[in-house]
């Protein structure tokens, strides 16, 4: 990433520089017409070659979404004009889903480089130290990397497309399981028209020798992403799953409505973290992803556990729970959230624990920083059932606030059926002292990097949680989203 | 004879906000020099230092302040830093999640960027940290702890000692660092001090007891009291005011 060249997006005149990822892939992709209609559902589903079963689940998806009205959930606290559901193109991919390179050679230059650029290596002798890679530009997966050296251990790792196609049993039995699509209005248009994402399944008592990732890359201007992604790790498996997503500098808000569902049978863990990059949109809040997504995973055996960790440093728009139902008896769920607004983005992130099995444990860690005219909203239920026997719970979310014209805001729900159940809470507003700028300052610091190392620290209990790929990724990111919040 | 001047100050007046608090004060340090600022609580001590280290609500308001040679007020307190103005805090302040280790590479790290130096290697760095750490009695799982945070009075003066003798400015402004401690941190913190000491440094050392003058021998005594600088001598000078206490002062000035 050597080129340090100063480039302009012709359509906002933001400079590369505030969001480095903001560049267009030039690359030729076949789109299908603006707008949504059973036509344009079942034309998606052609183009994907699905089984008949597929493409019945996927209208029976859109009548009901239909039947909502284009009326969105009310209750987040976030602010934008009404998003027009017929003015938004469904499907974008390189040409046809037959030209999908059959090995990764085969990549168009253009695609690779962009990639490269993006820090997303596709040759595997580049590899990011023993990650495996799906990279899904708009609609489609263009590569996966290790595909056979996972399969040699019987993992499958590949697009969901692809699933449908090889694994028809195991994405029928739980695609839906955890998140139906009745869930709420943006997974009932996610399982309508949901493109790409990855599969992933490792089978029992297999650990997952290397961290799975998924590159996200919307590409396309007017087109919305609606990935898919599922996760199964069958009886005492183990797996690490990365998902990193960026999008080009565009003057127009883009839609991004994803659905991740996990589910871990006895024994099995699944940790899955999330560096969301999408972009922001510009100081004014012009342009920039809204990023409405569904994720919520399933301890469906004992013992299992689940554990979410995000940085959530981009989009205009962020609204997104990923949760854990705790079923089997013992599991664990955990949260662990940094959510960063700047200029004008706006953010309702938390999670949801949902105790149903015995001796369950859930521990939720929250930090939000506000900055600039940006607003943060920390929402979080603790649901304890009348079956969750001594069930436990520990909440803690940290608001830091930069400036006085951002906002933060903790909405905890609590509903506790049960009496053995132990719920901690405990909850912070602070803001970055002069004092501790100070400090920092008198020893030589610049007051950026004073401001990034107080901010870093806040973030700590989080930050340690991510597995080492990301972590200085993460650090890059937060320096960049706080520029302009000094002085 | 200004070649070796470090540190000038002429008819400093400053406050905060619309309160006058150093109602104008006249100081020389050379290098090699230590300077000793005795006075009673409120008298301003605190008030002298943090405007030399350029603390924000601090403000000049009038009167000259030259630092090698610069206009030291104009200097953006991060530059001063760099330029080897270094406070030890009498009130360090806890930094929840900052590493040590980080905050002190940081600093290094500008401060040698600052003089055209290339960073350290970690080896370097380690070696540097392991080697002040060991002269200011401090273990390893110390520097594995967040900065100030849950430090006791003594740890936080003793860590401040020890990022100056790490940090290794010229001229450093101490701001009480011997108030709360017992004998034998006094005696490390003392050490520390000493071993900064040496002809191209300088040291103004605030304090409000005489009791750290036994290890610290300072070159000059200034006793401050009500913003100004109300007598100056020898060390002899710290013994006297231990002695009959700061009320003689004021009454000699007074009247
Ligand atoms: N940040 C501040 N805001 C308001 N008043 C201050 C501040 N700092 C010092 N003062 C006042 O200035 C006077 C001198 O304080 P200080 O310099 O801390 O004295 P010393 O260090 O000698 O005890 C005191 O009356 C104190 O209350
Ligand atoms: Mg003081």
């Amino acid at each position: 990433m050597a080129s340090r060249r100063k480039v302009i997006s012709r359509e906002t005149g933001i400079e590369e520089k505030e969001y480095r990822w903001g560049f267009v892939i030039p690359i030729e992709e076949e789109t299908v017409p603006k707008g949504l209609n059973e036509e344009i559902v079942r034309l998606i589903s052609q183009k994907k070659g699905e089984p008949g079963w597929m493409t019945e689940w996927r209208l029976r998806a859109y009548r009901y979404w239909r039947s909502l009205g284009y009326v969105e959930p009310k209750w987040a606290k976030i602010y934008h004009p009404p998003i027009d559901y017929q003015d938004i193109i469904y499907y974008a991919a390189p040409p046809k889903e037959s030209d999908r390179p059959k090995s990764l050679e085969e990549i168009d230059p253009e695609l690779r480089r962009a990639f490269d650029k993006l820090g997303i290596p596709l040759e595997e002798q580049k590899r990011l130290a023993g990650v495996a890679v799906d990279a899904v530009l708009d609609s489609a997966s263009v590569a996966t990397t290790f595909q056979k050296k996972l399969e040699d251990l019987g993992i499958i790792f590949c697009p969901i497309s692809e699933a449908i196609q090889k694994y028809p049993e195991l994405v029928r039995r739980y695609l839906g399981s955890v998140v139906p699509y009745t869930d709420n209005f943006f997974a009932a248009l996610n399982s309508a028209v949901f493109s790409d994402g990855t599969f992933v399944y490792v089978p029992p008592g297999v650990r997952c020798p290397m961290d799975l990732m998924t590159y996200f890359r919307i590409n396309q201007a007017e087109v919305g992403q609606f990935e898919r992604t599922l996760i199964v790790a069958d009886r005492g498996s183990y797996v690490s799953y990365l998902e990193g997503c960026t999008a080009p500098i565009r003057k127009r808000h883009q839609l991004h409505a994803a659905v991740v569902e996990l589910i871990a049978l006895e024994d099995a863990e699944i940790k899955y973290s999330t560096l969301q990059n999408w972009y922001p949109g510009d100081r004014e809040g012009r342009g920039g992803i809204y990023n409405f997504v569904t994720k919520r995973g399933i301890c469906l055996g004992r013992n299992s556990k689940i554990s979410w960790t995000q940085v959530e440093t981009g989009s205009a728009i962020t609204w997104k729970y990923p949760s854990v139902i705790l079923k089997g008896d013992n599991s664990v769920g955990e949260f662990y959230s940094v959510a960063l607004v700047n200029h004008r983005q706006q953010a309702d992130t938390g999670t949801k624990m949902v105790h149903i099995g015995k001796h369950t444990r859930s521990t939720i860690i929250a930090k939000g920083i506000s900055a600039g005219y940006g607003q943060n909203t920390y929402r979080g239920l603790v649901k304890i059932m009348p079956s969750a026997d001594y069930a436990r719970n520990f909440t803690r979310c940290d608001s830091l606030l930069i400036g006085n014209r951002c906002g933060a805001h903790t909405t905890p729900y609590l509903e506790v059926r049960n009496p053995t159940a132990r719920i901690e809470h405990e909850a912070t507003t602070s803001k970055i002292s002069e004092e501790q700028l100070f400090y920092l300052i008198s020893r030589g610091i610049r007051e950026e990097d004073a401001q990034y190392m107080i901010v870093n620290g806040f973030c700590r209990g989080v930050f340690q949680e991510l597995p080492f790929e990301f972590a200085m990724e993460v650090s890059q990111l937060l320096r960049v989203s706080l520029e302009g919040t000094v002085g | 004879m200004t070649q070796d001047v470090i540190l000038e100050i002429r008819g400093l007046r400053a406050g905060v906000g619309d309160v006058e608090i150093l109602k104008g004060i006249d100081l020389t340090i050379r290098l090699g020099e230590t300077h000793a600022i005795m006075g009673p609580n409120g008298s301003g001590k605190s008030t002298l230092v943090n405007v030399l280290a350029g603390k924000p609500e601090y403000e000049a308001w009038a009167g000259q302040v030259t630092y090698k040679g610069r206009d030291l007020l104009q200097m953006p307190p991060d530059e001063r830093a760099r330029e080897g103005l270094f406070l030890a805090f009498q009130y360090p302040v806890e930094l929840p999640g900052v590493r040590i280790r980080e905050f002190l590479r940081a600093a290094l790290d500008s401060i040698r960027e600052h003089h055209g130096l290339d960073k350290l290697s970690v080896r370097e760095f380690n070696r540097l940290l392991q080697e002040k750490a060991k002269e200011m009695g401090i273990d390893q799982d110390f520097l594995r702890r967040n900065v100030n945070e849950g430090f006791s009075g003594g740890e936080k003066k003793r860590h401040e000692i020890f990022q100056l003798l790490l940090l290794d400015p010229t001229l450093a402004l101490l701001d009480e660092t011997d108030s709360g401690l017992d004998v034998d941190a006094l005696k490390i913190v003392a050490d520390g001090i000493n071993r900064f000491r040496g002809p191209q440094k300088a040291i103004l050392l605030v304090t409000h007891y005489q009791r750290i003058l036994n290890y610290v021998a300072p070159d000059y005594v200034h006793i401050l009291i009500d913003g100004r600088i109300v007598a100056s001598g020898g060390k002899e000078l710290a013994l006297e005011v231990e002695a009959k206490g700061y009320e003689w002062l004021r009454q000699t000035v007074g009247g």
